[in-house]
């Protein structure tokens, strides 16, 4: 997976200044936990749905490759071929072969996140083909060139206006005016759409799970976009991956339940679409090919690892909504299509720690993530796990490791200790001025202090230690 | 545990166990008040308290990936304070530490894990200490003004440490409590988090201090003095004057117009 990562301090500088994307992120720390808890609070038993959900994504993880035998297998009964894909090359190769064997040249998308990591439609584009994002936000981000900033809502940072700029520049918009407002980009977007669908000659969806039990691709939207993509074609091709697998049809419900609610505070998207197979005898509709393409693309490498429970994740962005960091710095600062706090966990699995050794470290680790996960990941143990690997492949003497050695070897002299907090609680008392009420400020510190003065203030301390006051007070 | 329910038994009443005072590092170089605030709770709640000689609880090396070093100083914290009855800190983050964590610094089924666990066991969040084991239910404290609460993270989400400090807080004559917008959301301190990132800490800090200013409180409380130093820094640098204060000096009494906390 490529990534630009290792520009995290950059980027999130750049996020940072950004007016109008601060603005949207407003709103996504404000609403979004807001109507997440008012679903919750509908349901009295939501802790123990939870519960739930995770029992049934621990149980199909343990047993992964014998539910996507099953699911392949039922996949195959009922006409369709499923494709195993170990890397991303190797899935959109396999995509890009069934596009060709079906002689088609017009293809058309729904949302799907693991296209986006397996960058499947720059392949497909490069093979020469034709690829139409269908969900809006995703085909507003197409049309600019950009990567997903949120993974449920990809255009989050792009503005209404940005929106409208954009369709004025790559449609042809004298047939319908200018673009003012909302509902009229959304009918632009629609009858750009409408003729997309009709002409496409592959449609290719994600899948949110693949049922063991019945062979079903449960896709989950809100546009109802996937559900034309995948029934107007010739050729649906379902692209997920392997960790999608759910055991049966109960176990889809509880985690639908669990998803709606976390993503976007409902009961339900406004569709949930179950797809079997190809058309069958005497059916006016559907596809006559169905393809799904299973990809690896580093989770089995997961499997049996510290990091197994990130394989849980249903993708339903809650975490992101209640990262202090994501809501700070948006999407695109991550340098991956994978962001917030499950990003910064799959990232490193994904493109390499080296890579991405900047997202676990730029945690609070408040836990406000772990808290709200509908399958109960532990994120901040996954991310602190991911930091432990990362300071041990740092060289000796580096500067990181130096301090905790010295924090460490301090602690356990309590004579060196003891001197070392003294000589700081003077030292820190003779740099501070006098401020209201009394109280006296450090405006500014040199070197490492500077990382702390440069934001804020640091409240001077009285100079003596509270153990020496106390032992002098008690003796 | 005694069904005592005010603090006011501390006039020669048999006591009621040791405290070891864990006082923590922050507390011991910036606010030493906190913890003889702490001291001064214990006490009134019959507790007998001591100060081992103690140094940091290892959460920043923890924190940053260094589980040996964490666990050297954890070693360290478990010898000297095992022998209290009750280890009590006055922050969610280092009792947290205690208490969640340090068993998962030992490998499994050895002597070391054993005697994290049982420290872990008897490691307490200070106002969870005086709700939940002392029974405190009111505290002998004026305060005329508005308080908001912020959770500290840590103490909210691994310790359940959110409706004792607001009981407490609400016993007091003349406060008023006022809720701010999500008191839970994180400060943006987050430990060495806020000296490498800190144009992001800023950032989440700038809408906390939003969030506190729109309930024109006098006073911020929390139960943790990292958050309290981000974001008394903070309020400080943009020139707001909230004062920020810890959960322990305003139970104390050691907060209002005439006992001032500053030093």
């Amino acid at each position: 997976m490529e990534t630009t990562s290792r520009q995290f301090r950059q980027l999130s500088r750049h996020a940072l200044e950004q007016a109008t994307l601060q603005h949207s992120l407003d709103g996504v720390r404000e609403i979004m936990p807001r109507i997440r808890a008012a679903a919750l609070a509908e349901r009295g038993d939501f802790d123990a749905l939870c519960d739930r959900a995770r029992d049934i994504r621990e149980r199909t993880l343990r047993q992964l490759d014998s539910y996507l035998e099953a699911f392949e297998r039922r996949v195959q009964a009922a006409g369709g071929t499923v494709h195993w894909a170990a890397t991303g090359e190797e899935a959109c190769r396999i995509v890009a072969q069934i596009c060709r064997d079906a002689g088609a040249e017009r293809l058309i998308k729904s949302k799907s996140m693991v296209t986006e990591e397996i960058e499947l439609n720059a392949a497909l584009e490069r093979d020469g083909f034709t690829v139409t994002e269908t969900d809006l936000g995703e085909y507003i981000i197409q049309l600019r060139g950009e990567k997903p900033s949120h993974i449920l809502a990809p255009s989050l940072h792009v503005t209404l206006d940005e929106v409208a700029e954009t369709f004025h520049q790559h449609h042809d918009i004298e047939r319908s005016g200018p673009l003012t407002n909302a509902t009229e980009m959304l009918a632009e977007a629609r009858s750009i759409m409408r003729d997309k669908f009709l002409q496409a000659d592959v449609g290719i969806t994600g899948a949110n799970f693949l049922v063991a039990e019945t062979g079903a691709a449960v896709i989950v939207t809100n546009e109802g976009n996937a559900d034309l993509t995948a029934s107007l074609p010739d050729t649906h091709i379902v692209v997920t991956g392997i960790e999608k697998a759910v055991p049966t049809l109960d176990d889809v419900g509880v985690l639908l339940r669990v998803l709606a609610r976390s993503a976007i505070g409902e009961r339900l998207s406004n569709y949930t679409t179950f797809v079997h197979g190809p058309r069958r005898d005497g059916e006016a509709s559907g596809p006559a090919n169905y393809h799904v393409v299973l990809v690896d693309n580093g989770r089995s490498e997961m499997l049996g690892t510290e990091f197994q429970d990130m394989l849980r994740c249903i993708r339903c962005s809650a975490c992101l909504n209640h990262c202090p960091v994501y809501t700070a710095i948006g999407g695109h600062a991550y340098g991956s299509v994978y962001s917030g706090p499950m990003g910064a966990v799959l990232t490193p699995a994904f493109a390499g720690l080296p890579a991405a050794a900047h997202l676990p470290n730029a945690s609070t680790f408040c836990g406000r993530c772990e808290a709200v996960c509908p399958v109960r990941i532990p994120l901040p143990s996954l991310l602190r796990r991911w930091r432990q690997r990362e300071l041990n492949a740092r060289p000796v003497m580096d500067g990181q490791r130096f301090g905790l050695g010295l924090w460490r070897w301090l602690n356990h002299w309590p004579p060196a200790y003891s001197l070392a907090i003294r000589c700081a609680a003077r030292v820190l008392r003779r740099l501070s001025v006098p401020g209201r009420g009394g109280q006296r400020w450090i405006r500014r510190l040199p070197l490492l202090g500077a990382a702390w003065t440069d934001c804020r203030d640091l409240p001077a301390p009285p100079g003596r230690t509270f153990q020496d006051e106390w032992r002098r007070r008690r003796s | 545990m005694s069904d005592t329910t005010t603090a006011t038994n501390d006039s020669g009443a048999r006591p009621r166990g040791r405290v070891a005072l864990f006082v923590t590092c922050l507390v011991d170089l910036y606010r030493p008040e906190i913890g003889f605030a702490a001291v001064q709770l214990l006490e009134r709640a019959g507790f007998v308290v001591e100060v081992p000689r103690q140094g940091c609880c290892g959460q920043p090396n923890f924190n940053s990936g260094d589980r040996a070093g964490a666990g050297k100083i954890a070693s360290r914290v478990i010898d000297r304070f095992a022998p209290f009855d009750y280890v009590v800190a006055p922050s969610g983050s280092c009792a947290a530490m205690l208490r969640v964590h340090y068993p998962g610094l030992f490998s499994a089924g050895s002597e070391a894990r054993r005697a994290a666990a049982r420290l872990a066991e008897k490691t307490f969040e200070l106002t969870s200490f005086l709700y939940d084991i002392a029974g405190l239910r009111e505290v002998a404290a004026e305060l005329d003004g508005v308080v908001t609460y912020h959770d500290g993270c840590s103490g909210l989400r691994e310790l359940g440490v959110a409706r004792q400090p607001r009981e407490l807080l609400k016993s007091i004559s003349g406060i008023e409590l006022r809720e701010m917008n999500q008191p839970d959301a994180c400060c943006g301190f987050g430990g060495l988090f806020c000296m490498k990132y800190p144009e992001i800490s800023e950032r989440i800090t700038g809408s906390k201090v939003r969030d506190i200013l729109a309930t024109d409180a006098d006073y911020l409380v929390a139960g943790d003095l990292g958050c309290l130093l981000q974001m008394a820094g903070t309020l400080e640098r943009n020139g707001h004057a909230v004062k920020a204060v810890h959960v322990a000096e305003v139970l104390a009494g050691m907060i209002g117009p005439d006992r001032s906390a500053d030093h």
